[in-house]
């Protein structure tokens, strides 16, 4: 399958009275026509914000991102606007991510009438209704309001309204952390069952390891903004090359009483992403760290086939 | 195993829908209004106000401007239910036309206020950047001069008339509105649901107006209502003063200006359009609550 996604050297900074604030700084990556990229990393890493800039919702400071080769990062409002109709998002929060003066029906259908694809009423309504049915809703609820439906039901919601313009590629930022486990399954599955059923393209974004390992076929580990490692999802639960993924997947609980292990135990905090030293950002809390780490950015590199990772001492940690 | 035949699942789903909402949106609000006493209550002050002032031919015998100067000064009493004035007029006849200027006077201020300060209040709140601080430090200028003087002074440099009235109490509130409007707008335009409607390619002009505005209605209309009262009484302040509406036509504040110079002697000049005064503010203001509650779904029970 061809190419769908290719990020090079992104750069998202804000502007903060203490300096700027390096959000997303340097990701490079593909996303492959009709696949899930899972995005990974602890709160406030800069993975929504990437998410944002992908589909042109934040127009990114420095860096490319080409759409099925066409360079979307520069491109006027009008393009932007064409592209959002095949580059969607799901938010995390069902609650705020839905006008509450809206109907179900007019949630879904507003999409349909900003972009005006149908003439006339009646088409609209009959697309919408099918929507509700593709994302399970139930037809009943058409004209109720989101405040009276559960966590579930809102994010089936939000779901159908990214569908409804028919995209190709959508942005799922944490679409599940919001909700209770037995639905956050449900709502995986069907985003899953969407994928089959309609070749959708995905870059998933959660801090929940066992969420992106059930969903993705790649998996991008971030941290305060930049990219650390980047692999196939087997290989990154298998075989993890940087330190910081090493640490992040040992905290995974493994619910049994027999197995022991021994658990990378992180120390210290996330350096601050506002105006950061040079040098490897999690140089402070690296056990392997040396001179070079305090001194120069990690290269990103392609250490094992499909396995990129940046860090300086990744070859001697790993012993390869 | 029980399984549904296809005509019993059909008339399933049929009485589904049927639990779903057929009411359009405005008897929804309405049916809410109902539940709310107090809300009842100030419609029912404005509604009757309003058929008061408007059929008012029908609930006076008397001409407004007739001067009888063998029944002055008349105590409420059969023939003049709230008594005559210093030219032997009826007071209830001039109550009920006076009410007629007042009301329209108001609605149009209000109106030009209303307008003006969503336009002003949704772009600065909305765009921000420098519109948002050349338009505000237009409008910090207004606000700095007193709204009652600022009256005078338009009203002064425009003449008197119902527009000009109006146009001179409304300049003074606009900046009052723009700057709810504009901090509503602030509080909802980084709610997720905003961003959503980017994402699914609303453009700017849509966003506003279908997106945030809806969801400045109960602040908007409480303060609007609150505004009606707030207009009634910059109204009155100009009449009372002499720069409002011209005699002979009735108006309230006019009447109280007149009554105050019989306020020892002859009481119902001033007590009649203080307490008609009090009512529409009253009764405005129960109206506002009661819309407010109404206007918002989460508010159900």
């Amino acid at each position: 399958m061809g190419e769908m996604i290719r990020v090079r050297h992104l750069k998202k900074y804000f502007d903060t009275p203490a300096g700027k604030l390096h959000a997303v700084d340097d990701v490079n990556f593909t996303i492959n026509e009709g696949e899930t990229l899972g995005v990974v990393g602890e709160s406030g890493c800069g993975k929504s914000t990437l998410g944002r800039v992908l589909i042109r919702l934040l127009d990114p400071t420095d860096g490319e991102v080409l759409y099925k080769g066409q360079d979307i990062s520069k491109s006027t409002r009008k393009e932007s606007r064409d592209l959002r109709r095949d580059m969607q998002i799901i938010f995390q929060d069902p609650f705020s991510s839905l006008n509450p003066r809206m109907t179900v029906s007019q949630l879904i259908g507003d999409p349909l009438k900003a972009y005006r694809i149908y003439k006339t009423k009646n088409e609209r309504t009959e697309r919408t209704l099918e929507l509700m049915d593709t994302v399970g809703l139930a037809r009943r609820f058409a004209d109720s309001y989101p405040h009276e439906l559960d966590g579930g039901r809102r994010q089936r919601i939000g779901i159908a309204r990214a569908l409804s313009l028919n995209p190709r590629f959508i942005v799922c930022d944490e679409p599940v952390s919001a909700l209770d486990v037995s639905i956050q399954a449900q709502v995986l599955n069907l985003l899953q069952d969407l994928q089959e059923a309609q070749g959708l393209t995905y870059m998933f974004i959660t801090h929940d390891l066992s969420v992106v390992k059930h969903i993705s076929n790649d998996i991008l580990v971030m941290y305060t903004g930049t990219m650390v490692e980047k692999c196939s999802s087997d290989d990154l639960f298998e075989l993890p090359l940087h330190p910081y993924t090493k640490g992040l997947l040992s905290a995974i609980p493994i619910p049994s009483l027999e197995q022991k292990r021994t658990r990378v135990v992180m120390r210290g905090e996330i350096s601050s992403p506002i105006e950061p030293k040079p040098g490897c950002r999690f140089m402070p809390r690296c056990p392997y760290a040396t001179e070079i780490c305090r001194t120069q950015f990690p290269q990103y590199e392609e250490i094992l086939p499909n396995h990129f990772v940046s860090c300086h001492n990744v070859r001697e940690i790993n012993k390869l | 195993m029980l399984r549904f035949t296809k005509k019993q699942r059909q008339t399933y789903e049929a009485e589904l829908l049927k639990t779903t909402r057929s009411k359009s949106r405005f008897s929804d609000v309405m049916g809410r209004l109902a539940k709310s006493k107090l809300g009842m209550v100030g419609l029912a002050i404005v509604v009757v106000l309003v058929i008061l002032v408007i059929f008012a031919p029908l609930f006076t015998k008397y001409d407004y401007a007739a001067q009888d100067y063998s029944n002055r000064f008349q105590y409420p009493s059969m023939q003049h239910i709230m008594g005559t004035d210093d030219y032997g007029r009826d007071i209830w006849a001039r109550m009920l036309y006076g009410g007629r200027i007042s009301l329209l006077v108001a609605v149009i201020a209000v109106a030009i206020s209303m307008v003006s300060g969503i336009v002003l209040g949704a772009v600065t709140g909305y765009f921000g950047g420098k519109v948002d601080i050349i338009i505000c430090r237009i409008l910090d200028i207004l606000m700095a001069i007193p709204a009652l003087l600022l009256a005078i002074v338009i009203s002064a440099a425009l003449g008197t008339g119902v527009v000009n009235t109006a146009l001179a109490v409304s300049i003074g509130t606009i900046p009052g509105a723009a700057r709810i409007v504009r901090s509503t707008v602030m509080t909802i335009k980084d709610q997720e649901y905003v961003e959503a409607a980017k994402a699914t390619g609303s453009n700017n002009a849509r966003t506003i107006f279908v997106h945030i505005l809806p969801n400045t209605l109960p602040t908007l209309i409480v303060d609007s209502t609150l505004r009606i009262g707030g207009c009634i009484l910059g109204i009155f302040g100009l009449s009372f003063i002499g720069l409002g509406v011209q005699p002979p036509t009735p108006e309230w504040g006019s009447i109280l200006n007149v009554g105050r110079q019989y306020i020892r002697t002859f009481w119902p000049m001033t007590v009649y359009p203080s307490l008609m005064i009090a009512l529409v503010m009253f009764g405005f203001n129960l109206l506002g609550d009661g819309l407010r509650d109404a206007l918002d779904p989460k508010l159900k029970n």
